[in-house]
């Protein structure tokens, strides 16, 4: 399973493990999307478990964010590492997203 | 050498490509993440855009070590594309698009990206000398 979701307070807390990529991309767009229609609205995605995203993986991020933009909720991304932010700066979704060092400062925020 | 057809298949072939590669790279955030990345990003382009998903098409991935660095040949049996005319990912008007930064990514973390002239193959080299950062293109993997 590389997706494990749990609800902390008021926000859906999904941690991405080992990699997003193209090959598990549909599956963590399909859980967001589920826990969206049912009425979640605060997000965030913990990348502390991830070895890597590729353009895929980016891609989806940029997709489930702005569904929850248009449902007006909010998304923030925490715990990248040195690769990973070296992605979203070099591409720079670094602009698009919110990002937070670590889960308990993105949760701090909503 | 090594066949991918399926987006399934990207994932175990990286890895074994990477773990064919780990003995002449000591730098592992330059193997485990530009190599690891660029070549995920080459082989899903060749399944879903030159080859149209179409399981019945393969993907042929062939790798050289030598003292210079780390090359892969990727070649799909697609009719190819023109590189040249993929938009700048990063510009203000694409950075909010879902798709498109796959050959920005290949180029960003790579050493060389050539594709052939038909398009449906593309040749990326990890250089296995000189220093520089995880974003430039020209930094040691020793």
């Amino acid at each position: 399973m590389s997706f494990s979701i749990r609800s902390v307070g008021d926000a859906t807390v999904v941690q991405v493990q080992g990699q997003l990529i193209v090959g598990n991309r549909q599956e963590l767009k399909d859980l967001v999307l589920a826990r969206l229609e049912e009425g979640a609205r605060n997000f965030v995605i913990d990348f502390a478990g991830t070895g890597y995203i590729d353009s895929s993986g980016l891609g989806v991020l940029v997709s489930v964010s702005k569904k929850i933009r248009e449902a007006r909720g909010e998304l923030r991304l925490a715990s990248l590492n040195e690769d990973l932010q070296t992605l979203f700066e070099l591409t720079k979704l670094d602009t698009l997203f919110q990002i937070r060092d670590d889960l308990e400062e993105a949760l701090a925020a909503f | 050498m090594e066949f991918v057809r399926e987006i399934g298949g990207i994932e175990d072939a990286v890895e074994e490509l990477v773990r064919q590669c780990a003995p002449v790279c000591a730098d592992t955030r330059r193997l485990y993440f530009n190599f690891r990345v660029g070549l995920t990003e080459a082989i899903a382009n060749a399944i879903l855009y030159g080859n149209g998903r179409d399981p019945a098409k393969k993907v042929r991935v062939e790798l050289r070590l030598d003292d210079a660095g780390i090359q892969v040949q990727v070649t799909d049996e697609g009719r190819g594309f023109d590189p040249a005319t993929v938009p700048d990912p990063t510009l203000p008007e694409n950075v909010s698009k879902p798709t498109g930064r796959g050959i920005f990514l290949m180029r960003a973390l790579m050493d060389d990206v050539r594709f052939n002239a038909s398009g449906n193959s593309v040749s990326l080299f990890l250089r296995l000398a000189e220093e520089a950062d995880v974003g430039d293109s020209a930094r040691s993997c020793r």
